[in-house]
């Protein structure tokens, strides 16, 4: 099992959710974040007083999958969140220790 | 007998002769008399006006939407997160607060006749608000130029207190983020005594040394508040700005607003109160309210348009604070000058207001190093002189016309210009000066500024307990 980890431009999120139904992906989660990479952040001005902000606002995802479909889901969501500007996002992939579905006390596989 | 009783009949008959003519001549007298009488009668009794008093309530409830809820929106949309609250109470509280003060003493001497530098106490409390109560009410009533009105005097004293309400509502928004609560109290009580009610007189009053005028020039003409309202709560704002100092992290921080939709709320409902606030100071629904109105329309806009090409072109974007920001200028501007000057002026004065406020208030404000948090010093203060001075070149005689005065008592022209010079000068002085001493006295008893920690804290939880969410 295999949790990706993936930080994207916020207005990319329907795009990649709509690209990872077919793959079967049963569910995901999703948190509005901030942060910053290579993209740094950005300048605003109020009334002449700038301000550069630092921290710039992201959505991460997080789905776990069985291992052998992790390949096929961080090749589509690179595909979909994909712009070819700075600060497209990235994604980690982590192994899963353990798996269980609260409802009925299902594990690991059979959790997903 | 007979000769007696012939009598009698005779004098029956004279009687009712003279009865019937006298009956008959007593109206044809009257009429006669009538017109001689009223040439030697002060004036004919003042008559309430039901469309004028109709215009006058609904512009009252108009001026009082602009502090509650348009200029806390306005307000608090521009502080940080941790600030709205305490800034929004600020608005509300100064209204209440003001109301008492006006009831108290506020009004009475402001506008009751009295001297050419404050009126009376003859309406100490609204002491005898109960006789007539349904007549006519004459402003300076008493003295050698009154000014005849079609409302009830009520009508009168509520208006003027929505105006007495949102001026230091207006220099809240130089203290934003850090005034102690306590001390935000006790320094409207007295400045709206020591600063609005003396100088609400001298402009309004018509026997007040400026409205009447000084070193032979011609009144100062400021239909809806450029000196009384904006350059005076400007000039306040500036000094408070000045003895509370900067916000911590000024300069460094990230000072950004908190929520510039509510900023945008609030300047529209400031916008649409306007009306009742410029309109409404013709004190009657007639062609110069009109008047106003359009010219408050029209520079308004102007403005807006204004600042926000002027900020586009200097800075590279268009912003909407930018755009809101032009509008509240434009509208301070046209304060003084609306029901005084034709629609063309007015576009001239929205235009030059919106060009000269962005500049005060993104680039003279850093220039100088103060920190005005929320403009009320480069928006208020330099709009409204910007508004007074421009009156005075674009008086339009006719709406002032009287019949001692056929071309007009404020003229456009260098005369006038230097009375609204005068007055902007005098409103600056007593203003300013007042003003400090009020911040001294108010610090040596409970202290201006809330402590460091508190002010990083923020002071809605600190002063309020409380927390926006």
């Amino acid at each position: 099992m295999k949790l990706i980890m993936a930080i994207i431009k916020p207005f990319k999120l329907d795009d990649v959710r709509e690209a990872l139904t077919p793959l079967g992906v049963q569910g995901l989660t999703v948190s509005e974040v901030k942060g910053f990479g290579r993209q740094k952040g950005q300048t605003e001005i109020y009334r002449g007083a700038e301000y550069h902000v630092n921290f710039l606002p992201k959505v991460k995802i997080e789905v776990a999958v069985a291992s052998d479909l992790a390949e096929q889901v961080v090749e589509a969501i690179m595909k979909a969140a994909h712009t070819g500007k700075i600060g497209d996002g990235k994604i980690f992939v982590m192994d899963i220790g353990r798996a269980v579905r609260i409802r009925t006390g299902e594990l690991d596989g059979e959790a997903l | 007998m007979t000769a007696a009783k012939e009598i009698l009949d005779a004098m029956k008959t004279h009687f009712a002769r003279a009865a019937k003519a006298a009956l008959f001549a007593a109206p044809v007298l009257l009429l006669q008399l009538a017109p001689a009488f009223a040439d030697d009668a002060p004036a004919a009794a003042p008559k309430l006006d039901s469309g004028d008093t109709a215009w006058m309530l609904a512009s009252t409830a108009l001026v009082l939407m602009m502090t509650i809820p348009g200029l806390a929106l306005f307000y608090a949309g521009m502080v940080r997160k941790k600030n709205v609250l305490a800034t929004m109470m600020q608005s509300f509280m100064i209204t209440c607060l003001v109301t008492i003060v006006w009831m108290i003493c506020g009004y009475s001497l402001a506008f009751t006749t009295g001297g050419a530098y404050i009126g009376d106490l003859s309406r100490f409390f609204l002491g005898g608000f109960g006789d007539g109560w349904d007549q006519a009410f004459t402003l300076g009533a008493g003295s050698a130029n009154p000014t005849v009105q079609t409302i009830p005097e009520s009508v009168f004293m509520m208006y003027q207190m929505t105006f007495a309400i949102i001026t230091p509502a207006l220099i809240a928004g130089a203290f934003a983020d850090r005034m102690k609560f306590s001390a935000m109290c006790i320094f409207i009580v007295l400045w709206s005594i020591l600063v609005y009610s003396p100088i609400a007189h001298w402009v309004w009053s018509p026997i007040g040394f400026l409205g009447a005028g000084v070193f032979g020039l011609p009144g100062a003409a400021d239909f809806a508040g450029g000196t009384v309202v904006h350059i005076n709560a400007g000039i306040a704002g500036l000094i408070c700005a000045l003895v509370l100092g900067k916000r911590l992290g000024y300069g460094h921080d990230n000072m950004a607003p908190y929520n510039l939709a509510l900023a945008v709320i609030g300047a529209s409902l400031l916008w649409v109160g306007w009306f009742g606030f410029n309109a409404g100071s013709a004190v009657a629904a007639n062609g110069r309210a009109g008047m106003a109105m359009t010219a408050t329309q029209i520079a308004t806009a102007a403005a807006a348009l204004a600042w926000t090409f002027a900020e586009w072109a200097a800075k590279g974007k268009p912003s909407v604070l930018g755009a809101i920001s032009g509008a509240v200028a434009g509208l301070v501007a046209i304060t003084p000058a609306s029901g005084f000057v034709l629609p063309g002026p007015a576009l001239f004065i929205g235009i030059v207001a919106g060009v000269v406020c962005f500049w005060t208030a993104t680039s003279m404000k850093h220039m100088f190093g103060y920190d005005d948090s929320l403009d009320c010093f480069g928006v208020h203060g330099i709009g409204g002189i910007v508004g007074a001075l421009l009156t005075g070149v674009f008086a339009y005689g006719p709406f002032t016309a009287t019949k001692d005065a056929p071309l007009g008592v404020n003229v456009g022209g260098l005369a006038q210009f230097e009375a609204q010079v005068v007055a902007v000068c005098v409103t600056l002085i007593w203003s300013g000066a007042v003003t400090f001493i009020i911040l001294k006295v108010v610090d040596a008893i409970v202290g201006l500024r809330v402590t460091q920690e508190e002010e990083r804290e923020g002071l809605d939880i600190v002063l309020h307990g409380e927390q926006l969410f």
